[in-house]
């Protein structure tokens, strides 16, 4: 029975120190994942993770310290992506009740033509001239709020995109709620 | 965001509910219940109820715990089928802890640990039946010889409440064994199955039933009659009961054939211990037995297999319930890989070829 | 003929008895006409009219555009009020363009038979005239009829199915098509016979529907060049894979259409509208709607002009017994639920529905107990219990392995699960996220595109900038120094 004990412990003790001597002396690779997270992210260097670049962005999602939401220009897409390679869960089950992706529009009244939108949106999706009113192209902008910051005038803000015709999806049925009273579902259980 | 969640299709449904099927099928278990409660007396009655009631009492109990709608689930009727099979499976003088406790490791550890109805991997009440076996060997193979109500060897009201409550020992004029039990001691004793059987067995008999055993399951054409009432109303499918008493019956034939001395013949074992309550009530759990009708073949096939093995070579008499747990253990790669063939598409998910279109065209009918 | 049976569906109860022996009434011509431009799956067609236009019956209010598409014409004759925004007929009742027309009086559209045989035309012309003519498929796919009929010498067609089947419980609005005009039903089958140059066209009609079979049957005799066929009940009989399976013996291999195995199928009421067309040059401007359920006063079949408003259907039959629990155009299968009553008909509504509380009384949703009717039920050959568990956590990834994309929505497997649990719900909303998914992706792509050809683009003209500089400089070194004779040989 000790001696059973004894050997056990032992064999535990051996494999484990080994595991720490490898893990210490054996030389580790650059990570191939910033790369790979790097890859995926949209590239445009818009900032608004709060970090210099997407290249930053990306070391900071793999060593955790950054959410996988963090990129707007990316949206739900990018985060179900960043989640299943970094293997982490999503902290938002995804859509249903996400919100329509912001876009950029321009108040007419309050733009003045002087072209700084278009010189700093990072995917080119604001048209116009000099003194000449600019306009967004819905399909290349991704809501990332360059213009906005950049604008002297307040003349471009971001709207929700309208729900229409087109863009409609059916929601997640309701779930049915078993529990009693005035309990949240699922907080019964937790 | 505005979130619009108007409703799918279809607008019309059909009118069977989860409440309805259950009951259909406590309804179809009704004349095997009576007759084993005419057969073995009040006791018997004792047992029935106590299962079900205490089957209510413990769904109850841990739907409370977490706080769900306690008459939503309770009228889903399946807490009701449970407490019944299981008392089904009883001896049926049974002492009261062994029914009540049953049927809380059933309801409890058997399906509510898991979220209740739906969740459970096992069935509830063949989970309970072999846990009293191993845990109670004596009093869950202690079995009585028919008393039936209103005979002298009867027990009354008040003996009945003490035979259940007070754990009054089995009088030896009544003390019998179960048909299987007797057979397989008698072959341990190197008896020659003809003899063994001889002095037993009769298929007629046991089709009515008039023998000691579980206190639901002695009558094989009750049970069967019960089970061509849920075909009818189309609450199983044939498929697993006919796979599994296909399966057992041929087994049977084969090891008969090699062996009439050693191997009991198919009658003998379709008409004995728990099959047709397995095949019609038990194998037929949707909650635990595969999705699909291929599934479902393999599944009757291999309790049956298992139940054949058990009964024959192995240590216990009767093999039902470890089969069913055996293959509810099964169920979920059954599921996975026994899936039907989408439209389409080939066994394999690829696009299914195109017919050579010579072959396809018809010849010309009628002018344009 | 020997039949294939397809495996699942399902046996609703018909409910087709309260209208099906009644004949087709025409609805007065209402005083407002409300005719979105998006009636057909494909890009919307373009207004051709303006405000305060006066138009006629039959003319073009708008263009379609591109080839998946399908044009909108006047029902009747009338100014135009506006071209503007009202509720669709769809579950959300979001805004559509719509024409509104105000009518000038009770008028039916003057029907002059065109003289000329069509039977002369070029398959080519007919699918044009077809697709001018705005006919999309009738049986509530609204496919543009005109892109299935136009020649493809790769895909030849030997066997034209018309789909008499009628699957859905309530609706008959097929039913009377077929008792009330077999003739001019059979002649347009024999025009898309023609336009396919089709070896055989068969006409398929459930068995619960005797008197439309026995008026095909007599009315097909003539001329020997279609087979009306009985083929059994059973939902969902009309979806074209099903029926071509039934038909023919053989599945449309994924991914393909039924073109792809030499089959075309069209509804009862697509031949009937395509006879309109070629014989009278009638566009599609009024179709047969079966107006049905348990809280509708009077139930029949009504010509109803594109554009009515639900409201002046459910007032003809005599109103409302009673609120109804739920408004459905369609059929009570696949139907959509409506969210009011001033939404307007349009090409593909083959019915209006107004439920009472006991045709939906669905109870309350209950766990999956695993009972497998879904799967058996299930004519696509999934496990919508699976799919529908895979949802219920959001897995996507899980409900998409399992194939939910290859999900009709053909609702047999709600109709039959004892839980009540509503899997056609979660099938849809797991296509929809696919759809989303599929879309940011493409914009995913698309933006890191746009930003690498903006970052090259300002590097190219930063260097661009750069060599001007340099050129400058040293153009202004040049001039600045004297000038030097030079050494070198000219």
């Amino acid at each position: 029975m000790l001696i059973s004990i004894l050997t056990l412990t032992l064999i535990g003790l051996g494999l484990g120190l080994l595991l720490s001597a490898a893990s210490r002396l054996l030389p580790s690779r650059e990570d191939p994942l910033v790369a790979k997270v790097n890859a995926l992210l949209p590239g445009t260097q818009c900032g608004q993770c709060g970090y210099a670049g997407c290249a930053q962005a990306a070391a900071a999602l793999v060593d955790g310290s950054a959410p996988l939401n963090l990129c707007p220009p990316g949206g739900p897409a990018i985060a179900r992506q960043l989640a299943q390679v970094l293997e982490r869960p999503l902290a938002q089950p995804t859509p249903g009740g996400l919100a329509m992706p912001s876009l950029a529009r321009v108040i007419a009244e309050q733009c003045i033509g002087c072209t700084k939108c278009l010189q700093n949106c990072p995917t080119d999706a604001i048209v116009g001239a000099p003194k000449q009113l600019h306009m967004v192209l819905e399909k290349a902008c991704t809501g990332c709020g360059a213009c906005v910051e950049v604008c002297p005038t307040e003349g471009i803000q971001l709207q929700q995109q309208a729900i229409t015709l087109g863009n409609w999806r059916w929601s997640k049925p309701p779930r049915p709620n078993p529990f009693r009273g005035p309990l949240c579902p699922g907080e019964g259980l937790a | 965001m505005i979130v619009i969640t108007p409703q799918a299709g279809p607008h019309v449904r059909n009118p069977g509910k989860v409440p309805s099927l259950m009951a259909k099928v406590v309804l179809a278990l009704v004349p095997a219940t009576l007759f084993g409660i005419y057969l073995f007396g009040l006791p018997a009655l004792n047992t029935v109820l106590l299962c079900v009631v205490s089957a209510l009492f413990f769904e109850g109990l841990c739907v409370r715990l977490v706080n769900k709608r306690l008459g939503l689930v309770l009228a889903d009727g399946s807490a009701v089928l449970t407490g019944l099979l299981l008392a089904l499976t009883l001896p049926p003088w049974a002492p009261w802890w062994i029914a009540v406790g049953g049927t809380g490791f059933a309801i409890v550890v058997g399906k509510q640990v898991y979220g209740g109805l739906g969740q459970n991997p096992f069935n509830p009440a063949m989970l309970a039946r072999v846990a009293l076996l191993l845990a109670f060997p004596l009093q869950m193979t202690t079995w009585v010889a028919p008393a039936p109500l209103f005979s002298p060897a009867a027990p009354d009201f008040a003996q009945s409440l003490t035979i259940t409550f007070n754990g009054a020992a089995v009088p030896d004029s009544l003390s019998g064994a179960t048909l299987l039990g007797q057979v397989k001691t008698d072959l341990d004793r190197g008896l020659a199955l003809p003899q063994a059987l001889g002095a037993h067995f009769s298929p007629l008999g046991q089709g009515i039933g008039y023998a000691a055993g579980s206190l639901g399951e002695t009558s094989t054409l009750l049970l069967l009659l019960g089970g061509l009432y849920l075909l009818w109303q189309n609450i199983i499918n044939w498929h697993t009961p006919v796979s599994f008493l296909a399966t057992l019956a041929l087994l049977a034939w084969v090891f008969q054939q090699l062996d009439p001395t050693s191997y009991a013949g198919p009658l003998y074992h379709l008409s004995s211990g728990a099959v047709m309550l397995a095949a019609f009530f038990i194998l037929t759990d949707p909650v635990t037995s595969p999705a699909t009708r291929a599934g479902q073949l393999l599944f009757g096939a291999g309790c049956a297999l298992l139940v054949y093995i058990i009964r024959t070579w192995g240590g216990y008499p009767e093999g039902v319930a470890f089969a069913v747990l055996l293959m509810n253990a099964l169920t979920p790669l059954v599921d996975h890989y026994f899936k039907p063939r989408q439209y389409g598409r080939t066994r394999r998910g690829k696009p299914l070829p195109l017919p050579p279109l010579e072959k396809m065209a018809p010849s010309r009918r009628g002018r344009p | 003929m020997r039949l294939f049976g397809f495996r699942g569906g399902v046996h609703p109860e018909a409910a087709k008895h309260h209208t099906e022996r009644r004949p087709i009434r025409r609805l007065p011509l209402p005083r407002r006409l409300y005719i979105p431009l998006q009636q057909h799956i494909g890009a919307p067609a373009k207004a051709e009219v303006a405000p305060g236009q006066h138009v006629e019956s039959g003319q073009l209010l708008a263009r379609s555009q591109g080839l998946i598409s399908a044009p909108v014409h006047a029902p009747a004759a009338g100014r135009i009020v506006a071209i503007e925004e009202h509720p669709a007929p769809h579950p959300t009742g979001l805004p559509v363009s719509t024409v509104v027309i105000e009518t000038d009086s009770e008028q039916p559209p003057a029907t002059v038979p065109s003289t000329e045989d069509p039977f002369t035309l070029p398959p080519a012309t007919i699918a044009e005239r077809v697709g001018a003519a705005g006919i999309v498929g009738m049986g509530g796919a609204t496919f543009p009829s005109a892109v299935k009929l136009m020649p493809n010498p790769k895909q030849p067609i030997h066997t034209l199915i018309i789909n008499g089947s009628e699957c859905e419980p309530y609706l008959t609005c097929d039913d009377r098509l077929m008792q009330e005009r077999p003739e001019a039903i059979i002649d347009g089958i024999r025009l898309i016979r023609h336009a396919l140059q089709a070896r055989r066209a068969v006409l398929a009609i459930e068995d619960n529907k005797p008197a439309a079979f026995a008026a095909m049957a007599a009315a097909a005799r003539q001329s020997e060049a279609v087979e009306v066929i009985r083929i059994p009940s059973r939902y969902p009989m009309g979806w074209e894979k099903q029926l071509v399976k039934t038909v023919t013996g053989h599945e449309i291999p994924h991914g393909q259409l039924p073109g792809g195995i030499g089959v075309c199928v069209h509804n009862v009421g697509t031949a009937y509208a395509i006879h309109r067309c070629l014989r009278t040059r009638q566009p599609l401007s009024s179709r047969i709607v079966t107006v049905a359920g348990g809280a509708v006063r009077h139930p029949q079949n009504l010509e109803v002009p594109i554009g009515a408003r639900l409201e002046e259907l459910i007032d003809f039959c005599g109103g409302l017994t009673e609120p109804p629990a739920r408004l459905v155009m369609g059929g009570p299968m696949m139907g959509q639920v409506m969210p009011h009553l001033r939404v307007p008909i349009v090409k593909g509504s083959s019915g209006v529905l107004a439920l009472s509380a006991h045709e939906v009384d669905d109870g309350p949703e209950r766990p999956c107990i695993r009972c497998g009717r879904c799967v058996m039920a299930c004519p696509a050959g999934l496990l919508p219990l699976e799919m529908g568990a895979r949802m219920r956590h959001d897995d996507l990834d899980g409900a998409e392995a399992l194939g939910v994309q290859d999900c009709i929505g053909c609702g047999c497997c709600s109709y039959v699960c004892p839980s009540k649990i509503p899997l056609v719900h979660y099938f849809n909303y797991a296509k929809g996220e696919l759809q989303n998914r599929r879309q940011e992706k493409a914009k995913s792509e698309q933006t890191r595109q746009w930003a690498q050809a903006r970052s090259e683009r300002l590097a190219r003209e930063a260097a661009e900038k750069a060599a001007l500089r340099a050129e400058r400089a040293a153009s202004k070194a040049q001039q600045k120094r004297p000038p030097h004779p030079s050494k070198e040989p000219l």
